[in-house]
């Protein structure tokens, strides 16, 4: 088995905001990260496959098509966008880095064929970072 | 859905690698420069990561203001600008990193309850680091 990972960066906003809380719970649970006009990060993320090494090929996978599959399900929808308003999934999620790997890998796995997704890191800052392997 | 949170830090302090129960000449053939009398420092990172369910209503593993909080008081305003030598952690170890990592992680076992413990990695320098897991094995 062998692990490889393929790197992409991406410019986003959002803020944390529950409707079921209340002003004073939001608040209190999110912090700054609740002001309502939100605020940016460039994210990186961290796409890591694995699989056999194809004999012929000499690949795990693809990367040319890691990379499109990745900048189609994920960059373009995402890139210099405000997460709670135009990404689908945070409609009603709260667009945290956990739920951030969470989304990237849904929207992920099922399009990847030769490779088997292993896990996915988003880093909001280079000081903070999630990791989601797919378990339930 | 779990999910892992991981959360860097720095902090800087100062060592000396020596162990009294070995000669000088031991002692020098062990830890090489890392033995000079008068000791050196670093600039640490300390990556915390933890685990757990999401929870539905906040999207996270546990509050990062929780984390920050435990390892601001608990490690950080303890570690920083210190001299490891002279700390009770280091009273019967010599404090390689190997060590600075096993008491961290000691720390953050007993008082941290707030989410699971997953497994701590501290970088020395840009050109070393050292994880560990309470013993058991680490999944990259």
């Amino acid at each position: 088995m062998v692990y490889l990972t393929r790197k992409a960066e991406f410019a986003a906003s959002h803020y944390y905001h529950n409707p079921n809380f209340t002003a004073e719970e939001n608040q209190r649970i999110f912090g700054k990260c609740n002001n309502s006009n939100g605020h940016g990060h460039n994210y990186t993320l961290e796409v890591t496959v694995k699989g056999e090494i194809n004999p012929q090929s000499g690949f795990v996978v693809d990367l040319k098509e890691l990379k499109e599959v990745l900048n189609r399900e994920v960059l373009d929808a995402m890139d210099h966008r405000f997460l709670n308003k135009e990404v689908p999934e945070f409609f009603e999620k709260v667009p945290t880095t956990e739920n951030l790997a969470v989304v990237v890998w849904q929207r992920l796995a099922p399009k990847l064929k030769a490779a088997q997704l292993h896990r996915v890191r988003v880093y909001e800052t280079p000081d903070l970072f999630a990791d989601f392997y797919g378990e339930a | 859905m779990k999910a892992h949170l991981t959360r860097r830090y720095r902090f800087s302090a100062s060592h000396r690698l020596h162990n009294q129960e070995m000669s000088a000449e031991e002692n020098r053939a062990a830890y090489g420069k890392c033995n000079n009398p008068y000791g050196h420092g670093h600039n640490y990172f300390l990556e915390v990561t933890v685990s757990g369910q999401l929870d539905d209503s906040t999207g996270m593993v546990c509050n990062l203001a929780d984390l920050d909080g435990f390892v601001k008081a608990e490690i950080l305003e303890k570690f920083d600008l210190q001299n490891l030598n002279t700390m009770q952690e280091f009273a019967d170890f010599v404090p390689t990193t190997e060590n600075l990592c096993v008491a961290l992680y000691q720390i953050l076992q007993r008082g941290f309850i707030k989410a699971h413990l997953e497994k701590i990695r501290i970088e020395e320098t840009m050109m070393n680091s050292f994880e560990y897991a309470g013993g058991g094995e680490i999944r990259h």
